[in-house]
């Protein structure tokens, strides 16, 4: 039996939206979304709701090689979004964080005359915490905020600051487990461990 | 989606796909009553919705005499439901207007169609009398048209003949 997407795609996925747009203007800030979904293993519930209501015929979408087929079947069939070759072409991607790791370097990150047209990339992560393993700060936030993600690449922070420091330029990440979503983006800087 | 020419290419196009493509533009063009006996043939065909049935509009493209520049004609209300059999056959149908309940029921006719041993009962039960139907007032049409032909002749005009 093909899994289900939204049970009442206009309400949900506006709800999801309203999720996505408060988790992306208040970095860090960890939001429970798509709870009522059961997308194929092992696509988590918070990552299949944040491209059920973004991604469509018009945002290429890459996704790691760890997924199986069915999460590509099931993605482009309630999404319609093309499948991208190269995760450079793609303005969404969805990678496992356990099994396929992240280098932000391979995605796009916009040109100078369009930084929008750069990837969104959804990581799946195995815990989402509020604890204080990254210290976020910038847009959005008064003072610090904090994130704990694991697992995460030993150079995520230097990553990060290469993409932080392109700004306008770079990629946005939306991390989600389970059911529930944080995200960073590009003008959020983080710095590592408690002060 | 993208647009693309009907067909697109009728003598390549493997025989399942047309023959499929025929059986889902007559259960596009049903009436409602048309598709009632699948309630009585299959009670309990146990179709599921795939995707919540839904309107929206489709713009037809025309083209003059077949050969000229594409352009929109206008828009048309489309609904669209697509379903899924417990044996795994997935159904689709597109027809014009807001009729949820008969976009579902051609669906589930096009899923019936799929299955093997269903596909020679919906061709006699469903399809057979919707193809009749639309014979019988294409020929009507046709007569309608023909009573109303005028032949035109032109006479030898003066200066040809001088």
């Amino acid at each position: 039996m093909s899994a289900l997407a939204f049970a009442d795609p206009t309400f949900e996925s506006q709800v999801a939206f309203r999720v996505i747009m408060r988790a992306l203007s208040a970095p860090g800030t960890i939001l429970s979304c798509g709870n009522a979904l059961a997308p194929p293993a092992p696509l988590a519930a918070a990552a299949a709701a944040v491209l059920l209501t973004l991604a469509d015929f018009e945002t290429p979408l890459w996704i790691a090689p760890s997924f199986p087929q069915t999460v590509g079947d099931y993605l482009a069939f309630h999404t319609g979004a093309p499948r991208s070759a190269a995760p450079d072409k793609a303005a969404f991607a969805l990678v496992d964080l356990s099994a396929d790791g992240l280098d932000l370097r391979r995605f796009a990150s916009g040109t100078a005359e369009y930084p929008d047209r750069s990837t969104t990339i959804v990581a799946q992560a195995s815990t989402l915490e509020a604890s204080s393993r990254l210290r976020l700060s910038g847009p959005g936030l008064k003072g610090e905020a904090t994130l704990a993600v694991s697992p995460l690449p030993t150079d995520f922070i230097a990553q990060w600051a290469a993409n932080h420091t392109g700004f306008p330029l770079g990629v946005d990440l939306i991390l989600v487990a389970d059911a529930r979503l944080a995200a960073l983006p590009r003008s959020t800087a983080i710095a590592e461990g408690a002060r | 989606m993208t647009a693309r020419s009907f067909p697109a290419n009728p003598q390549s196009e493997p025989t399942e796909v047309a023959a499929r493509r025929r059986a889902m533009a007559l259960v596009a063009r049903a009436r409602r009553v048309e598709l009632a006996p699948i309630a009585e043939h299959w009670p309990d065909h146990g179709a599921r919705e795939l995707k919540p049935v839904e309107s929206g509009l489709v713009m037809l493209r025309g083209r003059i005499g077949g050969d000229g520049a594409p352009f929109n004609l206008g828009e048309a209300t489309v609904t669209r439901a697509i379903v899924e059999l417990p044996t795994g056959e997935r159904g689709f149908a597109h027809i014009l207007g807001r009729d949820a309940e008969k976009a579902r029921m051609a669906a589930i006719a096009d899923a019936l169609w799929l299955r093997q041993e269903s596909r020679g009962d919906v061709e006699t039960a469903i399809l057979a009398p919707i193809a009749a139907r639309l014979a019988a007032e294409a020929a009507k049409t046709r007569a309608e048209t023909a009573a109303t032909r005028v032949d035109f002749f032109t006479l030898v005009r003066g200066e040809d003949a001088a």
